[in-house]
């Protein structure tokens, strides 16, 4: 085996890493509780995946082909920066617009920052729970 | 060899698409979704990475980053819409 064999298999091997922790990350999003532990699986895992797979296709075209591939590193980058953002931003809003935590997580210490004295809150967390239990049973 | 562990490969990111596809359509809140769809588009990227493998070409290259910038740009309207009720608003001042 040549020097450009090895790392063509160090690519192949590395896309197939990403492949099977995407599948993991997309079995965590079925199975957790709620929109916040969700986006934990959603955003981490799932850019490992990417990231491996992209560097995957890189280091193939590049001991392939002889190929440097400026738009791939641009891909790795730019994923790299922005799905963090992007999972911020969706937390940020499912608290805002007030989806409720799992029943069995700890304390809210947001929550009387944010939504002191507002009457409207802790009735529709109320309204909230109630359908999930309904849901439950 | 090689070729059955990239369709190997591909095979797993579209059993983890249609696992997300099954959160978008059930999802209980709409950030569920909003976050389902993001994952469902940086998957496809990575998809789009391995069949410009398969295929040994390099015109789908382009492809990747724009749909790394389409998937952002859509998941930041996304939620902003459901923090805000608007995507775009006229006076500046919030």
């Amino acid at each position: 085996m040549t020097v450009m064999e090895i790392l063509e298999w160090a690519a192949v091997l590395l896309v197939l890493f990403g492949s099977i922790i995407s599948v993991i990350s997309a079995f965590g999003l079925i199975k957790l509780p709620d929109v916040y532990t969700r986006s934990h699986a959603a955003t981490k895992s799932s850019t490992l995946a990417v990231l491996a797979c992209l560097l995957g296709a890189f280091i193939y075209f590049w001991s392939h082909d002889g190929y440097v591939s400026i738009r791939l590193i641009l891909g790795i980058i730019f994923v790299f920066i922005t799905a963090p953002v992007a999972g911020h931003l969706i937390c940020r809003a499912a608290y805002r617009s007030r989806v409720p935590l799992a029943r069995n997580s700890g304390e809210d210490e947001l929550k009387p920052l944010l939504f002191d004295g507002d009457i409207a809150t802790s009735t529709v967390a109320a309204i909230t729970n109630e359908d999930t239990e309904k849901d439950d049973k | 060899m090689k070729e059955m562990i990239l369709l190997l490969a591909l095979t797993f990111f579209m059993i983890a698409i249609a696992l997300l596809l099954y959160r978008v359509i059930v999802g209980p809140s709409m950030p569920d979704r909003a976050i389902a769809l993001d994952t469902i588009g940086v998957n496809l990227i990575s998809a789009i990475a391995i069949v410009s493998i398969v295929l040994s070409t390099k015109a789908f290259l382009e492809a990747i980053l724009i749909l790394g910038i389409l998937a952002f740009i859509g998941t930041i309207a996304f939620s902003k819409y459901i923090e805000r009720g608007v995507i775009v608003d006229r006076n500046g001042d919030s």
